[in-house]
C-alpha cells in the first residue's frame, strides 16, 4: 500500500512558502495574512478533492485491472515496487519525473494567464533534437557541449511557444489550435530530419541521430539525476516568481482579468508572449535534459506522451507550481512501474495512459468538490481559458 | 433563390469560378483530374463532418474542443465492433454510439456543470486516447468492405456526379445530406433560429421561454453523431484498419475549417474542399516526382495550411456572441 | 419640480386583480433579497415599484417573470396561485417583461427577435418570416412605432431597441407589462415619448409594473406606488396628488436625502487637459467619436451630459490610452499623451474611475490590497527591484480603506465579494490616492448605494477643490447638473454645446442630447 501514503509524504516538503491558493478563485483571496485560514480550508479542500480524485481512479482502474484477469492489489503493488524500491528503481523514477515536472510546468505557466498550451510535446520534440544536434557538432568542447546544447535546446522550445503566442496576440487565434497543429509540424519535422540530414549512419538505420559526446552527458549523482535537481529548482523559481515578483502579478492579473490588466498598463500581449516563451523554453529544455541525462541521442520516441502528461500533471497541480513536483513524481512512478508491470503480468503499459485519464476527469469535473464538501461557492475548476481572443 | 444568390454573390462567383476551372482540368486531362478530385473529397468527408460538428456546438455556445476524442473513439468503436462482432452495422452502429455518448459527455459538463468548454474538451482528447491505447488489440481485420453505391442518373453527370455520386461510400453520401440539411436548418427553420440565439444571446433566448440548457445539451449530444460517422469512415470507409492516434489533429483541422467557414456549414464544407484539394495537389506533385519533398515533410502540409488559414482569416469572421461561456439561469447581461 | 396630478388616476380602482403577491420572501445565501411582499395590481393600473439599488425590485419582478423562484408566499395571476415555473410560464400567463439589459439577439433581424420563442412555422420546421414581418409591421403601425422588420438589432439606437422590447412583449398578448428601469438609457424627450406609450397601454387595458428610481417618472405616469428599502415594503402611495419628491426620496432612503450637491464655487486655474479635433473608432470599427473638442481646467468639475452610446465610452477610452486614436490630440498639462499608453496617461497624473468596475476596475479574484495598487504595483513603495512588497501594499490598503470608508472584513478580503458601492469606492480610493491632475469619471456612481453616492460626490468636489481637473462623463442628467462647474453636451461623437451649469436649463440640454440643435 505505498500509493496513499506517497503523495501525503511529500506535501509537508511545501508549506516552507505560505499557502498560495491554486488559481481557483477562493473567497480567501492570495493567503498573506488574516485571510489565510480561509484559504487554507479552501487548499485543503482541493487537496481532498485531488486525493478523492486519485483513490477513484485507482478504484476504477482496479476493476479495469480485474477484468483483464490480473490481482489489482499485485499490479498496483508491481508498480510501486518496480518504481521505488528496486536497485535503480527511484533512480529510474526521478529521471521520468524530470521531464514531467517541467512539462507539467510548461502548461502551469500559460494557464496563469489565460492560455492553454497543448504544444509541450512540439516544443519538447525540437528542444530535444535541437539539443542533440548542438551537443554534437559541438563535442570537442567537452562539458561545454551540455551548455551549448541546453541552451540550443530551450531556444528551440521558446521559439515554438513563441509562434503559438504570437498567432494569438498578432490575429487572436486560438491557442489550443495552433499549439496542436505545432505539435503535428514538429512531429514531421524530426521524422524527416532523423530519416534524413540528421539520421546517424552507424545507427543500422534506425532513424535515430548520432551519439553525443562522453562528456556532454548530465550524470547521475547518488542515486539522483541532476536533471531532477533542475526540474525541482525551476518549480520552485517559478512559484516565487508568481507570488513575489511584479512579473507574477502581471501574470496573474492578465489570466484574472485580461480588460483590467489592459486597464492598469499591464502589456499584455508581451506577456502571453513572455508566457509562452517560458512555457517553450521548459518544454525544451525538458528535451535537452532528456537527451544529455538518459538517451544521449534523439529518437523520436523521445517524447513518449510527455505533452499529454505535462496537461494532467498541471491539473492535478492545479496550476500551482509547487505542486507540479508530487504530481509530476506520481506520474514518473505509475510510467516507471508500468514496464514492470508488463513484464510482471503482461497488462500493457498503456494501462497508465487509462489510469491518468481517468484521474485527470475526475480532479478537472468541477462538481466532485461540491459532492464532497456541499458548498455552493466554492468553484472546482482548476483554472478557466478563454475562447477567441 | 435569386435574394440568396444576390446576398452571397462573392461567394457563389468564386465558387463558379472553382468549378469552371476544375471543368478545364477534368477536360484536359480527366483521369488525372478524377484521381485527384476523388482523393480530395475522400479526405474532406470526416472533416466535412467533424467541422459540422462544432458549427452546431459553437452556434449553440459550446465550443467543442474535444471533437479529435470523439473521432478517435468513433473510429475505434466502430472498427474493432464490426471486427468482433463480424457485421459492418454492428461496427457503425458502436461507432455513432461513442460519438453520441462522448458528445453527451462534453455537453453534460460543460452545459450542466458549466466546467470550462475548453479544458473539458482537452480532458476529453487525453480520455479518448487513453481508452484507445490500452484496448488496441492489433492484427484484427474487418469482417467484409463498406459497401460503396452509385446512385442512377447523378452519378452519370460527368466531374461532379463522378466525384460524389460514384461509386461512393455511405457515409460520403450522408455528409452531402448533413451539410445541406444543417445549413438550412440553421437559417431557415425554428430549430435554427433558436439554436443561433441560445449561442448569441442565450439570456434572450432564455426570457422568450426557450430552455437554454436542455437545447444545448440536445444539440452538443446529437451533434456526437456526426463525429461518430467521421470516426466510422476513418477506420472503415477510408482505410480498413484502425491505428493508434490516427485521428491524426482531424478534430481540430475541423475547427479551423469551421471559422475559415465563417461557421456557415456549406462554406465550412467548402473550406474542407479546398483543404482536400491542396492536400490532393501536393500528393500528386509528389508521386509524379514535380517536386521533391521528404514525405513526412508533405504530411504536415495541413496543419501548416491550418495556422496559415487561420492567420488569414482570424479577424475576419466573427464568432457566435456566447461561445465559450457557460448559461447561468437568471444571469442577464 | 412641482408634484404633478396622476393623470393615469382615471384607470379604475375597482378593476380585476391581475396580479396578487401576498408574503413573499427570497434569500440568496445570507442576504435577504426579498422580505414578506404584498403587492396588487389591477387591470389597467400603472404601478411603480421605487427604491435605489439593491432595494430589491429586480428580484422581485423576475419572480414575477418567472426567473427565480420564491422561498415562501405566493404570486397569483388572474386568480390563479400556481408557481410561476420559468419564462416560458409567465408568457403563457400574460405576463410581458422588458429588461433593463434588453434581451435581443444583436445580430438578428427585428422581426427574428420578436417572434423568437413563439414562432410561425411551416411544414412543421420551416419559419413564416414573412408572416412575421408582417404581424411586426402591423403591430408596430398600431402602436405608432415605426419599426423596420428587416433592420438589424445591432444596427438600431437604443430607444428603438426599446421599442422592440415592448413590440416583443406586446406580440404575445399582455395583461401585465413589467418595465425594468425603462428610462435609463433615454433621453428626456424619448422618456417623455416612452411615458406616453405607457398612458396608452394602460388606457387600453394593459396593467404595467415599472421599476425606477427617478422620482420625476414615478409622479408624472404612476397610479401608485411602491417603495421599497431592503428588500422589503417600506410604503405604499395610493394617491399621488399630494406627494412631493421630497416625500418619496425619504421613504426610499429611510432618511432625508440632499438632492443637491453643496460645494463652493469654482476657482478654475490652468488648461490641464485639452482635447482637439479627436476621431475614435468603437469596437465595430465605425467612428464614434468624431471631432470631439474640449478643455478642462485644473480645479474645475466638466461634466459630459449625453445619451448613452454617442462616444463617450471611446473618448474616455481614448484619453485613458485605452483605445487607439484615428486623429486629433490630447494634452495633459502641455504633455502630449496621444499616442500613450494606459500606463503613460497613469504616470502622466490621469486617474480614471471606468465605466464598467467589473470588466475593467476590479480583478474580482485578487484581495482589496491587491486592487489598491492594481496600477501602482510595480511601483515604490510597492516593488523594489521587481520584487512587490507585502508590507507596503497592505500599509496602504489600511490608510485607503479607513480614509475612503471601504466597509470589509479586512483588506484581504476578494474584491469581488464586496457591494457595487464598496467596489466603487476601492476603484475610487485608488484613482484618488496617487493625486492625479486629471481625475476622469465615467458613469461613477452606477449601480451604488445612495450612501456611497453621496460619499463618493463628496470625493470628487474634494478632489478638485484640491486643484484637480474633473471631467464627468454620466448618463444621469441629474447627476451631470448637479456635480458640474461646466456642462458639454455629446451628440454623435461632437461637443454641440457648452455651457455653465448654474443656471443651466434641463430642456434644453435634453434637447442638445437628442441632437435636436
Amino acid at each position: 500500500m505505498p500509493h496513499p501514503s506517497a503523495r501525503p509524504e511529500r506535501e509537508p516538503a511545501e508549506p516552507v512558502t505560505p499557502p498560495a491558493p491554486p488559481d481557483s478563485p477562493a473567497p480567501g483571496g492570495p493567503g498573506d495574512g488574516p485571510g489565510g485560514l480561509l484559504a487554507a480550508i479552501f487548499r485543503y479542500q482541493s487537496v481532498v478533492v485531488i486525493l478523492v480524485a486519485l483513490l477513484g481512479a485507482m478504484a476504477i482502474g482496479a476493476a479495469l485491472i480485474r477484468y483483464q484477469g490480473v490481482n489489482p492489489w499485485y499490479a498496483y503493488e508491481t508498480i510501486f515496487k518496480q518504481a521505488l524500491f528496486t536497485s535503480d528503481g527511484l533512480t529510474r523514477t526521478l529521471a521520468k519525473t524530470t521531464p514531467l515536472i517541467l512539462t507539467g510546468l510548461a502548461v502551469v505557466l500559460p494557464l496563469r494567464v489565460g492560455l492553454f498550451n497543448i504544444g509541450g510535446q512540439g516544443q519538447f520534440l525540437l528542444g530535444a533534437i535541437a539539443a542533440a544536434w548542438a551537443a554534437y557538432q559541438t563535442s570537442a568542447l567537452g562539458v561545454l557541449a551540455i551548455v551549448v546544447g541546453v541552451v540550443v535546446g530551450i531556444l528551440f522550445g521558446a521559439m515554438v511557444g513563441s509562434i503559438a503566442a504570437i498567432l494569438k496576440t498578432w490575429r487572436g487565434v486560438h491557442e489550443v489550435i495552433t499549439t496542436i497543429m505545432l505539435n503535428n509540424i514538429a512531429a514531421g519535422i524530426v521524422w524527416w530530419l532523423v530519416t534524413g540530414p540528421f539520421q546517424a549512419p552507424n545507427a543500422g538505420g534506425i532513424p535515430q541521430t548520432h551519439e553525443i559526446g562522453e562528456a556532454a552527458r548530465i550524470p547521475t549523482v547518488a542515486g539522483i539525476p541532476l536533471g531532477f535537481g533542475v526540474a525541482v529548482v525551476l518549480a520552485l523559481v517559478c512559484a516565487w516568481m508568481l507570488k513575489r515578483t511584479t512579473l507574477g502579478f502581471r501574470f496573474d492579473t492578465v489570466g484574472k482579468n485580461r480588460h483590467a490588466a489592459g486597464y492598469a498598463g499591464i502589456p499584455i500581449n508581451r506577456v502571453i508572449l513572455l508566457a509562452m516563451v517560458f512555457a517553450g523554453g521548459l518544454a525544451g529544455l525538458a528535451g535537452a535534459l532528456e537527451v544529455h541525462g538518459v538517451m544521449h541521442h534523439f529518437e523520436p520516441a523521445i517524447a513518449g506522451t510527455l505533452g499529454f502528461d505535462g496537461i494532467t500533471i498541471a491539473l492535478l497541480a492545479r496550476s500551482n507550481p509547487l505542486w507540479t513536483i508530487p504530481a509530476g513524481f506520481l506520474v514518473g512512478i505509475l510510467r516507471t512501474g508500468a514496464a514492470g508491470l508488463q513484464f510482471a503480468t503482461g497488462i500493457a503499459p498503456e494501462i497508465v495512459d487509462l489510469l491518468l485519464a481517468i484521474t485527470l476527469l475526475l480532479v478537472s469535473i468541477p462538481v466532485l468538490g461540491r459532492w464532497i464538501f456541499r458548498s455552493r461557492a466554492h468553484k472546482v475548476s482548476a483554472a478557466s481559458t478563454s475562447w477567441g481572443s | 433563390m435569386g435574394a440568396w444568390v444576390a446576398r452571397n454573390k462573392w461567394s457563389v462567383t468564386l465558387a463558379a469560378i472553382v468549378l469552371v476551372a476544375a471543368y478545364i482540368f477534368y477536360a484536359l486531362s480527366s483521369g488525372t483530374a478524377l484521381s485527384m478530385y476523388k482523393y480530395a473529397w475522400s479526405y474532406a468527408v470526416p472533416l466535412v463532418l467533424c467541422a459540422l460538428v462544432g458549427v452546431v456546438g459553437e452556434r449553440s455556445g459550446v465550443v467543442n474542443i474535444g471533437i479529435e476524442g470523439q473521432l478517435l473513439v468513433s473510429a475505434f468503436a466502430g472498427f474493432f465492433g464490426a471486427a468482433y462482432s463480424g457485421s459492418l452495422l454492428v461496427g457503425m452502429l458502436s461507432g455513432i454510439g461513442c460519438g453520441l455518448i462522448l458528445g453527451g459527455f462534453l455537453a453534460w459538463t460543460t452545459v450542466k456543470w458549466q466546467m470550462d468548454q475548453i479544458i473539458a474538451g482537452v480532458v476529453l482528447n487525453i480520455v479518448a486516447t487513453g481508452i484507445t491505447s490500452f484496448y488496441y488489440k492489433p492484427g484484427q481485420v474487418l469482417p467484409a468492405l463498406m459497401p460503396h453505391v452509385s446512385i442512377p442518373g447523378l452519378s452519370s453527370i460527368p466531374l461532379i456526379g463522378e466525384v460524389f455520386f460514384k461509386g461512393t461510400g455511405v457515409i460520403a453520401l450522408v455528409a452531402i445530406v448533413a451539410v445541406v440539411v444543417i445549413h438550412i436548418g440553421l437559417f431557415r427553420t425554428r430549430w435554427g433560429l433558436r439554436t443561433r440565439a441560445i449561442g448569441e444571446y442565450p439570456s434572450a433566448a432564455d426570457t422568450a421561454g426557450i430552455n437554454v440548457i436542455r437545447m444545448r445539451l440536445v444539440n452538443v449530444t446529437l451533434a456526437g453523431v456526426l463525429a461518430g460517422l467521421a470516426g466510422v469512415y476513418l477506420s472503415m470507409d477510408s482505410t480498413s484498419s484502425f491505428e493508434r492516434g490516427m485521428s491524426a489533429g482531424r478534430g481540430f483541422l475541423a475547427l479551423a475549417i469551421m471559422i475559415f467557414g465563417a461557421w456557415r456549414p456549406l462554406r465550412a464544407a467548402a473550406a474542407a474542399l479546398f483543404f482536400g484539394f491542396v492536400t490532393a495537389t501536393a500528393s500528386q506533385l509528389q508521386t509524379e516526382q514535380i517536386i521533391n519533398v521528404a514525405p513526412q515533410l508533405v504530411g504536415t502540409l495541413p496543419y501548416v495550411m491550418t495556422l496559415v488559414v487561420l492567420a488569414v482569416a482570424a479577424g475576419k469572421v466573427r464568432a457566435p456572441g456566447a461561445v465559450g461561456q457557460p448559461f447561468v439561469k437568471g444571469d442577464k447581461s | 419640480m412641482s408634484t404633478q396630478t396622476a393623470t393615469g388616476a382615471t384607470a379604475a380602482k375597482s378593476g380585476e386583480v391581475l396580479l396578487d403577491i401576498v408574503g413573499l420572501s427570497k434569500t440568496f445565501g445570507k442576504v435577504a433579497a426579498n422580505k414578506d411582499i404584498t403587492v396588487q395590481v389591477r387591470r389597467g393600473e400603472i404601478v411603480a415599484l421605487l427604491g435605489e439599488n439593491g432595494a430589491g425590485k429586480s428580484t422581485l419582478v423576475n419572480q414575477i417573470f418567472g426567473l427565480i423562484t420564491p422561498d415562501i408566499g405566493t404570486i397569483s395571476i388572474k386568480g390563479d396561485a400556481t408557481p410561476v415555473k420559468d419564462p416560458k410560464d409567465a408568457i403563457a400567463r400574460g405576463i410581458g417583461m422588458v429588461h433593463q439589459h434588453f434581451q435581443l439577439v444583436p445580430v438578428m433581424t427585428v422581426a427574428e427577435n420578436i417572434v423568437l420563442g413563439h414562432e410561425t412555422v411551416r411544414g412543421g420546421a420551416f419559419l413564416d418570416l414573412a408572416g412575421a414581418r408582417a404581424m411586426v409591421r402591423e403591430l408596430s403601425d398600431r402602436h405608432g412605432f415605426a419599426v423596420d422588420p428587416d433592420a438589424e438589432v445591432d444596427d438600431l439606437p437604443v430607444g428603438t431597441q426599446q421599442r422592440v422590447e415592448i413590440l416583443k412583449a406586446l406580440s404575445r398578448k399582455v395583461d401585465l407589462l413589467i418595465l425594468d428601469e425603462p428610462t435609463a438609457v433615454l433621453t428626456p424627450q424619448e422618456t417623455d415619448e416612452l411615458l406616453g406609450v405607457m398612458k396608452d397601454l394602460a388606457a387600453s387595458g394593459t396593467s404595467i409594473v415599472f421599476i425606477t428610481h427617478k422620482l420625476r417618472e414615478v409622479l408624472a405616469v404612476a397610479d401608485r406606488v411602491y417603495v421599497l428599502r431592503h428588500g422589503a415594503v417600506v410604503g405604499e402611495v395610493d394617491d399621488l396628488t399630494h406627494t412631493t419628491t421630497t416625500d418619496l426620496a425619504t421613504m426610499m432612503v429611510g432618511r432625508s436625502v440632499v438632492l443637491s450637491i453643496d460645494k463652493p464655487p469654482a476657482t478654475p486655474g490652468d488648461v490641464v487637459l485639452a482635447v482637439t479635433d479627436l476621431h475614435v473608432k468603437d469596437d465595430r470599427n465605425l467612428e464614434a467619436v468624431r471631432g470631439f473638442n474640449l478643455e478642462v481646467r485644473a480645479g474645475e468639475i466638466v461634466g459630459v451630459a449625453g445619451v448613452e452610446g454617442n462616444g463617450q465610452r471611446e473618448l474616455v477610452e481614448a484619453l485613458a490610452g485605452m483605445r487607439k486614436v484615428v486623429a486629433g490630440s490630447i494634452t495633459l498639462a502641455g504633455q502630449d499623451l496621444t499616442r500613450a499608453n494606459p500606463h503613460q496617461t497613469h504616470h502622466a497624473g490621469v486617474g480614471h474611475i471606468p465605466e464598467d468596475r467589473e470588466k475593467h476596475g476590479l480583478v474580482a479574484a485578487y484581495s482589496i490590497a491587491d486592487n489598491l495598487v492594481l496600477n501602482e504595483y510595480d511601483q515604490e513603495p510597492f516593488a523594489k527591484s521587481g520584487l512587490r512588497q507585502f508590507g507596503a501594499v497592505r500599509e496602504n490598503a489600511v490608510k485607503l480603506r479607513d480614509e475612503f470608508d471601504i466597509r470589509s472584513a479586512g483588506v484581504e478580503q476578494s474584491a469581488g465579494s464586496l457591494s457595487g458601492g464598496n467596489k466603487q469606492k476601492v476603484v475610487v480610493a485608488r484613482e484618488m490616492s496617487f493625486g492625479p491632475r486629471l481625475l476622469m469619471a465615467a458613469q461613477p456612481t452606477r449601480g451604488v448605494d445612495v450612501g456611497s453616492i453621496e460619499f463618493i460626490h463628496r470625493r470628487i468636489v474634494e478632489a478638485r477643490d484640491a486643484g484637480a481637473g474633473v471631467l464627468l462623463v454620466s448618463a444621469e442628467l441629474d447627476e451631470v447638473l448637479s456635480l458640474s462647474d461646466r456642462i458639454a453636451v455629446i451628440h454623435g461623437g461632437q461637443v454641440v454645446a457648452e455651457m455653465p451649469a448654474k443656471g443651466a436649463d434641463r430642456a434644453q440640454i435634453g434637447r442638445l442630447m437628442a441632437g435636436d440643435h
